[in-house]
């Protein structure tokens, strides 16, 4: 692979700050196979990339991606709720490249569908035969009044793992016994829907444990909410003084917030909590806007059989960029969706037609130590759209016995192990 | 008769990682991975599958489909797949190592 290996020196010394226009098209021609970039190193980047590679390994492979260490979000509630360690949610991409993946730790700045080129943070270009883009999801910073990236140093939104997480956790830590937490959740569709509701929980595990004089209110910009009933049995059951619920139609839509004051407002009332926690509506990550496959609602329309865009041609879109029917923005669909597209790709470049896929989505979320509940479906492409096969779709069993609740937390455990091993292991 | 699929999962087999994903996996087969490791190296309370007799995990997964067995997330997930459709998942997980 002495290509490859030519091409990840070319990286090297882009990275290092010397100026490279383009790459040398003799490298290239040593890669018999058709060349795969992937821009993203996360559930669905990573996987798509790694499992490309399996399944043809004459196909060159460039993974985009700007940090070296990867952090990742489920499980990251937990971390934010002092339960669980932030180093296990992180990790390296060394055994991705020991498959013979090009790594390649920059930004990627530019997309020209038209000559197939990938333009990096360094300036240095990367030609395509087919191009995956899983950039994830950005926040739009517009969308609620007073709430600036600055603001966020005050006021974390922590949805995407790193820094953010632990800021959220060094509030709640420092907060005195009887202050106020709020949670706000964005209307749909965002990253990890049943995410706000679990992770008021563990905060309100949290709470009860540490600071039970303490409250957490969720004020929501909708009426209704993934395992809603899951959620608010639970509640109900552990954490009846601690989480009030706001919905939409009850004045739960946030129409202002203040970081220097730590004021967080609504139609209705204004509220002065201690530790303001604001998860703003989202959109696909910015290089898909770039690249001309994100339409009007900021997400990314594709066809559900290959993840090709509808807009671009040789774009793929996977993950939670991607607009995929009734699959959920989560970890486990955004790594199903991967593998599919990775399927898709290896039999595209060969010239064969992909066949017609099936993919799962399972969402384990935790709602107290040894209290785990789920949601899972099976999907298929039906009309352009994936859909869920009918009798698949539904969550845990609301009158399940606590024996259920605690081998569902075991069982999310084991899913997290499973999958990042499959990403990074 | 030899099939395609089965020359494609011998050329599978021999490389390094296990083969796992090498074979023209049968739809739905590669979202099960991520629960059910193709890596016998993770440590998971998950069923291991792979290298599972075939005909076993098409009876379990009959047995969640009908109610006759209660699981976690399975009750769900068999629903969604036809019997042709889960014995090639079973055959295809049965043959990985």
């Amino acid at each position: 692979m002495t290509g490859s290996m030519n091409r990840r020196d070319v990286l090297k010394t882009a990275a290092a700050g010397t100026a490279v226009s383009l790459l040398p098209m003799p490298a290239l021609a040593q890669n018999s196979g058709a060349r795969v970039v992937v821009v993203g190193g996360g559930f669905s980047g990573a996987t798509c990339a790694r499992m490309l590679k399996r399944l043809d390994p004459r196909i060159s492979v460039t993974l985009v991606e700007a940090n070296q260490t990867f952090t990742a979000c489920p499980f990251s509630n937990e971390v934010v709720a002092g339960l669980r360690d932030i180093k296990e949610q992180q990790f390296d991409y060394k055994k991705v490249a020991d498959d013979k993946i090009t790594m390649a730790f920059e930004p990627a700045t530019a997309v020209d569908p038209q000559s197939r080129m990938v333009t990096l943070g360094s300036g240095a270009r990367l030609p395509y035969d087919r191009l995956v883009l899983a950039p994830g999801v950005d926040l739009r910073w517009d969308s609620v009044p007073g709430y600036t990236e600055a603001a966020a140093e005050r006021m974390p939104h922590a949805w995407k793992a790193g820094e953010q997480t632990l800021l959220l956790r060094r509030q709640l830590e420092a907060m005195p016994d009887g202050g106020l937490v709020i949670i706000t959740a964005p209307a749909n569709p965002y990253r990890c829907p049943p995410g706000p509701y679990e992770r008021a929980s563990l905060i309100a595990y949290y709470l009860k444990t540490k600071k039970p004089k303490s409250k957490l209110i969720i004020l929501d910009a909708k009426d209704a909410f993934s395992k809603q009933r899951l959620f608010q049995n639970a509640w109900k059951e552990l954490y009846p003084d601690i989480i009030e619920w706001v919905s939409l139609s009850s004045g739960g839509k946030v129409s202002a917030v203040d970081a220097a004051t730590m004021t967080v407002e609504t139609d209705f009332t204004k509220h002065k909590p201690a530790v303001a926690n604001i998860v703003p509506p989202q959109k696909a990550g910015r290089i898909a806007e770039l690249a001309g496959v994100a339409d009007r609602t900021g997400w990314c329309p594709i066809d559900p059989v290959t993840f090709e865009s509808t807009l671009q041609p040789n774009i793929h879109v996977v993950g939670d960029a991607c607009i995929a029917g009734a699959m959920p923005k989560s970890g486990f669909a955004a790594n199903a969706q991967a593998k599919v597209c990775a399927a898709a790709l290896a039999r595209l470049v060969g010239g064969q037609k992909p066949d017609d896929p099936r993919l799962i989505n399972t969402c384990y979320s935790v709602i107290a130590p040894g209290y785990g509940i789920t949601v899972a479906a099976v999907y298929r492409p039906t009309n352009g759209q994936l859909v869920e096969v009918q009798g698949s779709a539904g969550t845990s069993a609301v009158d399940a016995p606590k024996a259920m609740r605690e081998q569902e937390a075991k069982l999310a455990d084991g899913w997290f192990k499973t999958i990042t091993g499959e990403m990074f292991g | 008769m030899i099939s395609k699929r089965t020359a494609v999962w011998l050329v599978g087999l021999w490389l390094p990682f296990g083969g796992a994903m090498a074979a023209d996996a049968p739809p739905g087969a590669s979202s099960c991975s991520g629960c059910h490791p193709l890596s016998q190296s993770v440590d998971t309370p998950v069923a291991r599958l792979i290298g599972r007799n075939p005909a076993d995990i098409v009876t379990a997964m009959q047995a969640f489909r009908s109610g006759q067995r209660s699981g976690t997330i399975m009750d769900r997930i068999a629903k969604g797949f036809t019997d042709d459709e889960t014995k090639a998942i079973a055959d295809w997980y049965g043959a990985q190592k």
